[in-house]
């Protein structure tokens, strides 16, 4: 009884940790302090977000594009990000040129998988919901929303992100581009 | 109907706002240009087998890409003729017959079971509620009369009169074929990477074509990208250097591209991956065999073209096709997919494809910026007072010089607005409701292509 109770706490230790880092994660994103938040990419990062199509109830295989394989909104690793990071530090990047406001919400999250084992994570399959929320200029905003599964590794002792699988809630996507981060 | 040669002034080289974000021309340019233009619709990779089915658009139109089980390929106005209901609500797939969800009206694309595509096949209540007085042969699906297969690119019209295709391409069929036929020199052999990018952009349609058709002077949208760099060799820039780069206006067509003039001899290979030494082995022997296939046959290079009215592409690096449906005076909608030849080593697809999507589209470096640029230049042209003034579209007037390879060519240079005065030039004899003997005179003086192009 105890074991489990033990168990049960570590679980919710880890979850509040694992929710806490990608809080932090998502916050030097919306703090445009984007080569810290690079620091907490994984050097084998990938950063994948298939696109959506309208299907029939029975082809739920179809839904999206397939990965490694098909044309996708993003499909990217480290040295693309960190190109991209690049990019609006030119100050010449006229998609993030004024810069935009954006509010990550991340909500809905889950542990799916603990490796190797709950006495020793060391990585550890995340799932949840989020809210992208972008406002630039005056009047254009964009609100994108979908399901995120990630993957958060142990790197000396500090997590990081080594994947992060985006589902958008949308098959034409409604927003003019993607110059900001998932 | 708006008078547009005051708003369209090519004696001086300027044009009106009004025409980016009017309503009225808006609806004028469907009537006038989008019911009647060939139109991009997709490509066959999309429908590769009997009865598969793909949703396109034609203007503000939902349309239905088919294969019939003839092998046929047909476009039907997604649209029940009943009650107006769209009979297909799905992005793509396989089905015999379109079912109307509202009140089950379907139509076949069957070319054994029916005389026209999209014929009415069932209508519940036929005998007890109609009496078996409706006339079925009348109100089958609307479809479109010319539909063509070009190297696996579908396009059609709604306009029975309308010239044939290669016509209504002219010899900008050269810059086309460059993009769609193989690197080795053989005609077709491109597949479409699958997906389409599909998104929203609140700016004018024709800004885009515009861009595509052979703007070499919007550098500054792209310093950013081209400071870091994003090639898959390596280094600075966004792209692979066209060597012997220029603008080429078919002005009685209202194509054009950025890219060479026509050639014979072969320009030195020229390595495109450097970072991927196993593609670059690949196209090595790729231009070995293009040497020998294409011998001093005529050939070019295109780097990006525009093809009458909203469908755009890219020729080498990345290998696109765009395309641009109107929505609203300020609002399209941008399509993208994305090409690479069929029989090409998987390395280079992925690598190929990683690179399109990081150039193209919305999450590209490269296209990112011109979709900004091309909303807040809609926006600020709504205003009131701004709707009164002109752009200006005057660089190079007057120093374009005929290509004589090619029927109804002209090298405008690298920096030249000579491709967009073609292109609203076009635009203007389609919006003057002109009738197609009138729309081709000038381009059918010109006579029979040749046999080497």
């Amino acid at each position: 009884m105890l074991e489990s109770q033990d168990a049960k706490l570590q679980e919710l230790l880890l979850q509040r940790e694992i929710e806490q880092f990608l809080f932090e994660e998502a916050s030097l994103i919306d703090e445009r302090r984007f080569k810290e938040w690079l620091e907490l990419l994984t050097e084998d990062i990938r950063v994948y977000v298939p696109i959506v199509r309208n299907v029939r109830y029975d082809q739920a295989e179809l839904e999206r594009t397939k990965e490694f394989k098909d044309t996708c909104w993003v499909d990217e690793g480290k040295e693309t990000l960190t190109q991209r990071v690049q990019q609006i530090a030119t100050g010449l990047h006229w998609a993030e040129e004024p810069r935009s406001r954006t509010t990550h919400l991340l909500t809905n999250i889950r542990l799916a998988e603990i490796s190797p084992d709950l006495s020793d994570p060391r990585e550890v399959q995340v799932r949840l919901n989020f809210m992208l929320y972008r406002n630039r200029g005056q009047v254009e905003t964009d609100f994108l929303v979908g399901k995120r599964f990630d993957r958060v590794r142990k790197v000396d002792g500090a997590w990081k992100v080594a994947r992060r699988e985006v589902h958008l809630d949308q098959s034409v996507l409604l927003a003019k581009n993607l110059t900001t981060f998932f | 109907m708006t008078n547009l040669s005051s708003l369209v002034d090519l004696k001086n080289g300027t044009i009106s706002r009004e025409i980016f974000v009017n309503d009225e021309i808006f609806k004028q340019e469907l009537g006038q240009i989008f019911s009647r233009a060939w139109l991009f619709i997709g490509h066959e990779d999309l429908v590769p087998n009997p009865d598969d089915y793909f949703v396109s658009r034609m203007g503000t139109d939902s349309v239905i890409l088919t294969r019939d089980r003839q092998n046929k390929i047909n476009v039907l106005l997604n649209s029940c003729m009943h009650r107006g209901m769209k009979v297909c609500r799905y992005d793509q797939g396989n089905t015999r017959a379109f079912t109307c969800p509202y009140h089950g009206w379907s139509y076949s694309t069957d070319g054994r079971l029916v005389e026209v595509p999209g014929e009415l096949v069932g209508v519940p209540g036929f005998g007890p509620y109609y009496h078996e007085k409706l006339d079925k042969k009348n109100w089958g699906l609307i479809y479109c009369p010319k539909v063509v297969n070009y190297k696996g690119t579908i396009w059609a019209t709604w306009d029975a009169n309308a010239p044939d295709f290669l016509d209504y391409l002219g010899d900008m069929k050269v810059y086309l074929d460059a993009a769609l036929d193989h690197r080795d020199g053989s005609p077709g052999g491109s597949e479409m990477i699958g997906g389409v990018q599909k998104w929203r952009v609140k700016c004018n349609w024709k800004f885009a074509p515009e861009n595509f058709i052979g703007d070499m002077y919007h550098d500054i949208s792209h310093r950013s990208v081209d400071l870091v760099g994003i090639g898959p060799s390596g280094g600075k820039g966004r792209r692979d250097k066209t060597i012997g780069r220029t603008t080429v206006s078919f002005d009685d067509l209202g194509h054009g591209i950025i890219g060479t003039l026509p050639y014979r001899e072969e320009f030195p290979y020229q390595e495109t991956f450097k970072n991927h030494p196993e593609i670059e082995d690949y196209l090595k022997e790729v231009y070995d065999r293009r040497l020998k296939n294409l011998g001093d046959r005529l050939r070019v290079n295109t780097s990006v073209g525009t093809i009458f009215p909203n469908m755009s592409f890219h020729g080498r690096q990345p290998r696109t096709i765009a395309v641009f449906h109107p929505i609203s005076p300020t609002e399209m909608e941008m399509w993208r997919i994305f090409l690479v030849d069929r029989d090409s080593p998987q390395a280079l697809k992925d690598a190929a494809r990683h690179y399109y999507m990081r150039y193209s589209g919305p999450g590209g470096m490269t296209e990112s910026d011109d979709l900004e640029n091309w909303q807040y230049a809609t926006e600020a042209s709504a205003g009131h007072v701004a709707r009164r003034y002109h752009y200006n579209y005057q660089m190079g007037m007057g120093y374009a010089e005929p290509v004589p390879e090619l029927r109804g060519a002209w090298n405008n240079g690298e920096y030249s607005e000579g491709n967009a005065r073609a292109y609203y030039k076009r635009y203007l004899e389609f919006m003057e409701g002109r009738d197609w003997d009138g729309l081709m005179a000038a381009s059918r003086a010109h006579g029979e292509a040749r046999s080497d192009a």
